[in-house]
């Protein structure tokens, strides 16, 4: 079996030298296609990638004689998106999944996408109006002209349901085509079956002896596509594409990448990400073993040893002077920082209906809110491997960002997007975090110290932790009037330091005026109350941000439903029927009812026993969820949940239920214990014993309703996350009747 | 220099110190990368191999400290040869990201050795040492008690 773990690396290698031999030789006898459908200012990125007899008739189909390779380009972080992307283009197509090869591709603008700028629409998602869908076409042509390839913001799918299912359209019509030359026939007689053209009389052409002709054959400008009455393959649960590599240790990730000859770094930074470092002292790690090299860069200093304990153990022996951070050096001074921001002007007003000031009189209730910093911890830390050799330059890495990679490298090694070549790997989790460059940025310097040589930069989990973009600290305040059981005013102000502000900041572009994200999922919540403001507040930026699971929604979601609790429960009234009575929705009171209906709502509970509900919509989908808990001797146990989702329309139902499991755990890992800490400007938690995670023995039984209510297909990587913790906290009151203002909720209760 | 049996095989160990855990030698020196790093602290399971079939941390487990047979999730099964918690992993398509996945695998597989039919609280304790951050507990404890079920039918 041994072998099987060197048959594996040495693949790696066959695949490098592969892609040096196509670089060297450029296009090698493969067939380059025409104008793209789409008439994208891109070409096909494929067209230089190609070896003898294969043929790349779309960018995301590629023909050999081996057989079909769909090109998924965004990130798979484990949220399924090569499964489903797939999926898209083999059912136009007419292949079987399991027939064909899945590759993420090269990093490309042709690539774009174009779904990930919705959110930033001033328009909810329940607005179908003229005008806002003329405004969300207007923001997709800015995404094309961007050329960011990006995985996020739950974006793949509504980024992808066309296009994918257009470019196995048109590969499938060119084949026909091409079929139809040899064949001497008119193409309209011809059909498909599971990867080969046919003809009336019997006789079968496979896709792989057209595929070179094919590519002769002018595209069809607009390819009809299958209804959904005909689909074989999607809104069925499918098999996931990775899973047998990763239930067998045979999956690549970045951290993988090995080859003879590397290098193996870690590096010694200072206490936050990409904090200056302005002198170090190496002359204990230079004598440690192993050590070949000691690499000085502008936020670390590196070691490159013989394997990555040596390096890690060698960086423990460096020295470092760094520069102060220019931000409190403690917890308690950011939270002052963060609730002053609330005496400024508003960053943005999103709501006002009605008269909040006028009818905001008498018994009012006022309320705090407030949230930490949260680490992304993905399982697999940050990692890449780079092999810079004759001015060529390839990098293996997990990343949400590939083009921007092509950037950095110019800017970092001068080295042009014609040399750069990324290979995104699959990825350990991201939940946001690969998005960033840091990690990436130094893996590239390193390699430029030893050209010639592959270097593999990993990160100890303690580096993750401590310089990671965080979920920011935010606060929240409401003021609310309820009479006669119905809410009858709310003003809702937020105060997120802003995310958009801090990684735009680390990629070199400003976004000019409000963030979206400090009230994303709080000002466009379907709920009809009366009298109704939200505002945004911006403190200062006190440690890096980024996006992480959800982004806004993760707080916000916690502010606004734990206080529509609050609400419903001054008013007298059950808390599920409150929120049903104010929403405005269909869809949104469609998932608030089943989810009810599942969890059996106002059922009868034994006293150890309770419910929390709560609602969030993002990224386009509502979904409401249930969480019972128990106690017991030991603790709060979480026992069961529920959750309804609305995706509009359901490609791969088994995938939609682990996304929304997976979410709602990863909310409550965060409402239950996630908490970063600053002490002396440098974050406390360093490891898995401070900053812990939901485990096996508290992860409730997880039930979930897929509502397809058809008006948009939207994605479902994040939006199980938001409702997680106010549902909780809110089960946790209907429990105890103690209401926890501030996470995480182990600072108030016990947790079994 | 250690010499170990791993997966069956006899392998000398050449560039490592004998203080090096023993995940990295089987990652870096040995290329056996299906065991993952993921804390160096043993506190999130991902190293998880056998050492003579007990579920030991290799992140903190020093190489030369190492007596008995290591098997790793390359030596338990592979993608044509699969054991029946690799299959019951992939009937019940657990994985997402799937880094996690390869000690959840080892830690149910030594499990099932010793209890071949565990209750939901024996696996709770078994795989709580066993981090997934992206939350697939619903799955991997279905999957258990299937592999469970496949082990038991031969």
């Amino acid at each position: 079996m041994a072998r099987y773990g060197q048959q594996k690396a040495s693949t790696i290698g066959t695949i490098a030298r592969r892609t040096f031999l196509i670089g060297s030789t450029a296009v090698a006898g493969g067939a380059a296609f025409g104008v793209w459908i789409y008439k994208t200012p891109y070409g096909n990125p494929l067209e230089t990638g190609l070896s003898e007899g294969e043929a790349a008739l779309t960018p995301y189909v590629k023909i050999d004689q081996d057989g079909v390779t769909i090109i998924t380009p965004r990130a798979e972080m484990g949220q399924g998106i090569h499964t489903t992307l797939a999926a898209l283009v083999a059912e136009e197509l007419d292949v079987n999944l399991e027939d064909v090869r899945v590759e993420h591709g090269p990093a490309s603008k042709a690539y774009f996408n174009d779904g990930i700028t919705e959110e930033a629409v001033p328009f909810a998602a329940t607005d179908h109006s003229e005008k806002a869908e003329r405004m969300r076409g207007v923001v997709k042509k800015v995404g094309k002209i961007l050329g960011m390839q990006i995985t996020g913001g739950s974006s793949s799918i509504p980024d992808g349901y066309i296009k994918m299912r257009t470019a196995g359209a048109a590969a499938r019509a060119a084949l026909i085509g091409a079929a139809a030359k040899q064949w001497g026939v008119d193409a309209a007689t011809l059909s498909t079956d599971n990867g080969a053209v046919v003809s009336p009389d019997g006789k079968r052409l496979d896709y792989t002896q057209l595929a070179v002709a094919a590519a002769d054959i002018k595209l069809p400008k607009a390819p009809k596509l299958k209804p959904r009455s005909e689909w074989k393959i999607l809104g069925k649960t499918m098999p996931r594409v990775d899973m047998v590599g990763k239930s067998t240790g045979t999956a690549q990730f970045s951290i993988d990448v090995r080859f003879a000859d590397m290098l193996y770094a870690a590096v010694k930074m200072g206490p936050y990400m990409l904090c200056p470092i302005i002198g170090h002292d190496a002359s204990k790690a230079e004598a440690m073993p192993g050590v070949k090299k000691i690499v000085p860069l502008s936020d670390g200093v590196a070691v490159l040893a013989t394997n990555t304990w040596n390096a890690m153990q060698a960086v423990k022996a460096i020295e470092i002077e760094y520069d102060t951070p220019n931000y409190p050096a403690d917890t308690e001074g950011q939270i002052a920082a963060t609730a002053a921001s609330f005496d400024a002007e508003p960053d943005g007003e999103n709501r006002n209906d009605g008269n909040v000031d006028e009818a905001l009189d008498g018994n009012i209730l006022e309320r705090e809110y407030y949230v930490p910093y949260l680490a992304h911890a993905t399982m697999e830390p940050m990692n890449a491997a780079v092999l810079l050799k004759d001015g060529r330059l390839d990098i293996w890495v997990g990343t949400q960002l590939p083009t921007q990679i092509i950037k950095e490298a110019k800017k970092h090694l001068g080295i042009g997007p014609d040399h750069v070549h990324v290979h995104t790997t699959l990825m350990g989790g991201a939940f946001g975090r690969r998005a960033e460059m840091d990690y990436i940025i130094q893996a590239l310097r390193i390699a430029k110290s030893v050209e010639g040589t592959p270097i593999k930069l990993t990160w100890s989990r303690e580096d993750d932790m401590r310089h990671d973009a965080y979920r920011p600290m935010a606060m929240a305040r409401f003021a609310a009037k309820v009479e006669n059981g119905k809410a009858v005013a709310l003003d809702a102000k937020y105060a997120t330091p802003s995310i958009l502000t801090s990684q735009m900041g680390r990629i070199g572009t400003s976004i000019p005026g409000s963030d979206a994200t400090i009230v994303q999922s709080a000002w466009d919540q379907p709920y009809g109350i009366p009298n109704y403001r939200v505002r945004g507040y911006r403190p200062e930026i006190m440690l890096p941000l980024g996006s992480w699971r959800s982004v806004g929604a993760s707080q916000n979601a916690f502010f606004q439903e734990s206080m529509m609790d609050e609400m419903a429960h001054e008013a007298r009234v059950d808390p599920y029927k409150f929120r049903m009575d104010l929403m405005t929705d269909e869809a949104s009171k469609a998932v608030l009812a089943r989810v009810a209906t599942m969890a059996k709502w106002g059922s009868f509970l034994p006293k150890n026993r309770a419910r929390g509900i709560a609602f969030c919509l993002s990224f386009g989908v509502p979904v409401a969820e249930v969480i019972e808990i128990v106690q017991t001797e030991n603790g709060i146990k979480i026992d069961k949940a529920w959750a309804a989702v609305d995706v509009g329309i359901a490609l791969d139902p088994g995938n939609i239920e682990a996304q929304v499991q997976g979410g709602l755990n990863f909310g409550l890992a965060a409402a239950m214990t996630g908490e970063i800490t600053v002490k002396d400007g440098a974050v406390e938690q360093g490891n898995f014993h401070d900053y812990d995670s939901i485990r096996m023995y508290q992860a409730p039984s997880i039930e979930v309703a897929i509502l397809e209510s058809g008006k948009k297909i939207r994605g479902i990587g994040e939006p199980g996350t938001p409702p997680a913790a106010p549902a909780l906290a809110n089960a946790i009151f209907a429990l105890t009747g103690q209401r926890i203002r501030s996470l995480p909720l182990r600072n108030a209760v016990d947790f079994v | 220099m250690v010499e170990l049996v791993i997966n069956g095989q006899k392998r000398k160990v050449t560039e490592a110190t004998e203080d090096t855990p023993l995940l990295w030698v089987l990652r870096d020196e040995l290329g056996l990368t299906g065991t993952k790093f993921g804390c160096g602290i043993a506190m999130c399971g991902a190293c998880t191999v056998h050492i003579d079939g007990q579920a030991v941390r290799s992140c903190s487990y020093p190489v030369g400290h190492v007596e008995g047979e290591v098997t790793t999730i390359e030596g338990l099964g592979n993608p044509a040869a699969l054991h029946a918690v690799q299959k019951a992993w992939i009937d019940g398509q657990v994985a997402q990201c799937g880094y996690c996945q390869s000690g959840q695998i080892m830690t149910a597989a030594a499990l099932l050795d010793e209890v071949p039919n565990p209750t939901d609280l024996q696996v709770d304790q078994a795989m709580s040492g066993n981090l997934c951050r992206c939350g697939t507990y619903p799955r991997i404890r279905a999957a258990v008690h299937a592999a469970a079920k496949l082990m038991a039918e031969g």
